[in-house]
């Protein structure tokens, strides 16, 4: 099944996945996975629970090595590269988890702090200012000294993106943004992810499948197909949605419910 | 649906126009009665005629019900029977609708094998490599430890001071509990068979020697194994769970600088005072038990354990805690980092801890006393 795709980007490539299969030991999550991603563009890795979108993320941030294929950043291949230069590369990365993964003994600010007191060599005043500077910028600096325990679950997404953008990185990978959040905050959090690469100039990488999220902020993505365990279908998620004859994609763009036959209902 | 206070009942109505299965009376899932539909319960049914339903005098109705319907519609798709669900109760036909034709096909059973060499073989690779892991973990421990020494380090002091407290000072209880009764008891024993000899002074030697030499050190060794050696498996387990280790790993952090250099260096640094400690207060339920029940003066008790207990047999003891201090770090720290995903294994990462915590300083004790035999310490 050929994927899909309008290629009218001119931008440059900041990241490639050229013919990636990703697998946990001998069950292939995907299969055949290529697509470039533009620098500065808001990038979404789209599909059904359990297609393996999350995996796909794990593996660019550098948790989960291809069974096969290349994994490009700036032209070079991240999983064949020396350790150092890995690292030097996932410092480049931001990450929000999908459960936003804050470090529980740590107060909210200690989690923004950390990374910059463990692999920076800044005093302790600016490492107090920048923790500052981060969570105003995602509107939690009054919950600076509560534990992650103590905030709600929206709150710990925009805590979880203070601490991604802790090390100032200029690719930022997020999971699941919108899960579990209600509308009002999803599209807080959305707002602010379309600020951040447009203030900041980061490429976003998105997971979700979020449709009024992917329509607000996403400007490409791949969709994923649970059945085939491979991509079907490349372009923004506004585009699939009226251009896409895929039968999965359109049922999946239009929610509607896939038949055995593969049509829409 | 009308109420009845009878329990579910069906039969098949066959004629020349149709089969009809009438459902009656309440089908109730939690009350217990709802029939099975049986394998050869469409036997009598007219080939080639719709299946119909009749439900005038069907009651209450769960998903009792719909399993009955479900277990009805595989029957009539293998005899060939076109079901005519729109007769049912429009719920119940939709409901009917959501299942899949048949249920998944029972996943196959996996055949053991019977065979020993591909198992030694296996378990061979999986110990070599568990212990090149450790080995490596510990190196970066070490190599960490190096570089906080010399300023270079990423380990933070408040980490380690935090860790420090958990395992020293809040240890002192249960530490003074164990070794005062474990000193008594020895005392206890070996006044029994001293008192035989008129050597009853020697209790204070017994229980010196074995207090300091060996059971403070494996008491509170063991202690410590389950105490803290279990939190820090299952602290580990649980930020793997809630993927804060994948955030550790994301930006770089170092496991080793931030979660097992300070736990190692915490029980490092408590531990062969705990286990001095322990030695002292054992002692003392020695001599509580010795003055109890013994003719033996304070004095006489205490002059008696200087002369029996060397400095060089204090000095073995708090070499050996180091190493069950790093042994019970490190395992542990292992242990929570191999762990599962799930709450479940949290509970499995701290039981493991505590058995292989426990039964390695155990298997460490007596390969020191070897050592010490060898010696001749």
């Amino acid at each position: 099944m050929a994927p899909q795709t309008p290629d009218t980007d001119s931008r440059e490539t900041l990241m490639s996945l050229q013919d990636v299969t990703l697998a946990f030991g001998p069950k292939v999550i995907q299969k055949g996975i290529s697509f470039d991603i533009k620098r500065g563009s808001i990038f979404a890795v789209m599909g059904g629970s359990g297609c393996g979108k999350s995996t796909v993320l794990k593996s660019m941030i550098g948790l989960l090595k291809p069974a096969a294929g290349h994994y490009l950043v700036d032209g070079e291949d991240y999983w064949t590269s020396d350790p150092a230069h890995r690292q030097t590369v996932s410092r480049r990365f931001g990450v929000l988890f999908q459960s936003a993964a804050l470090w529980s003994s740590l107060t909210v600010g200690e989690n923004v702090a950390l990374p910059m007191q463990m692999l920076t060599k800044m005093d302790p005043a600016t490492v107090r200012n920048q923790v500052e500077l981060k969570l105003g910028l995602v509107g939690m600096l009054h919950a600076i000294d509560q534990y992650p325990s103590e905030v709600s679950g929206g709150m710990k997404k925009r805590a979880g993106l203070a601490r991604a953008m802790a090390l100032d990185p200029d690719i930022l990978f997020f999971d699941e943004p919108s899960a579990g959040l209600d509308p009002i905050t999803s599209a807080r959090l959305d707002d602010l992810i379309l600020n951040l690469r447009d203030g900041l100039g980061a490429t976003i990488v998105i997971v979700s499948h979020e449709l009024p999220s992917l329509f607000k902020i996403a400007d490409d993505g791949i969709f994923l197909d649970a059945k085939t365990k491979t991509p079907i279908a490349h372009g923004a998620p506004s585009w699939l949605h009226d251009h896409c004859d895929e039968p999965q994609v359109h049922a999946f763009m239009h929610r509607e419910r896939e038949t055995e036959s593969g049509r829409t209902d | 649906m009308n109420s009845t206070d009878r329990g579910p009942e069906w039969s098949l109505e066959a004629s020349d126009t149709a089969n009809v299965i009438v459902l009656s009376g309440d089908w109730i899932a939690q009350q217990g009665h709802v029939p099975d539909f049986p394998s050869d319960g469409l036997r009598q049914a007219r080939p080639g005629q719709k299946l119909t339903f009749r439900t005038d005098r069907l009651g209450r109705w769960d998903t009792g019900l719909i399993g009955f319907l479900w277990a009805l519609k595989q029957g009539a798709a293998q005899a060939h029977l076109e079901m005519d669900a729109d007769t049912l109760p429009d719920a119940a036909h939709k409901l009917l609708d959501l299942l899949p034709d048949r249920p998944a096909p029972a996943p196959p059973i996996p055949r053991r094998r019977f065979a020993p060499l591909a198992t030694i073989g296996s378990l061979t690779i999986d110990s070599l490599t568990e212990i090149g892991t450790v080995t490596e973990l510990g190196v970066e421990t070490a190599k960490g430890g190096v570089a906080s020494l010399t300023g270079r380090g990423r380990m933070r002091l408040t980490d380690l001071m935090s860790n420090i407290r958990d395992a020293g000072p809040s240890a002192l209880l249960i530490v003074s509990v164990v070794n005062f009764l474990v000193g008594a008891i020895l005392a206890f024993v070996g006044a029994v068979q001293l008192r035989k000899f008129a050597a009853d002074i020697y209790v204070a030697s017994l229980v010196g020697i074995a207090m300091v030499r060996e059971m403070s050190a494996v008491m509170t060794a063991i202690i410590m194994a389950g105490r803290t050696g279990g939190a820090y498996a299952a602290r580990i387990a649980t930020m793997q769970g809630n993927e804060e280790i994948d955030a550790l790993t994301v930006f770089g952090i170092p496991v080793s600088s931030y979660i097992i250099l300070p736990s190692i260096l915490s029980l490092t640094a408590t531990m062969p005072f705990l286990y001095l400690y322990g030695s002292l207060v054992g002692m003392l339920g020695g001599f509580t038990v010795a003055i109890g029940m013994l003719s033996v003066t304070g004095a006489g008790y205490f002059h008696q354990t200087l002369n029996a207990v060397a400095l060089d047999q204090f000095g073995f003891g708090f070499v050996k805690s180091i190493f069950f201090a790093i042994l019970i770090g490190l395992t542990s720290c292992r242990i929570g980092l191999q762990a599962g995903r799930s709450a479940a294994d949290v509970g499995v990462a701290a039981t493991r801890a505590v058995v292989v915590g426990i039964v390695g300083v155990i298997a460490l004790d007596a390969i020191f006393a070897v050592i010490a035999t060898t010696i001749g310490l």
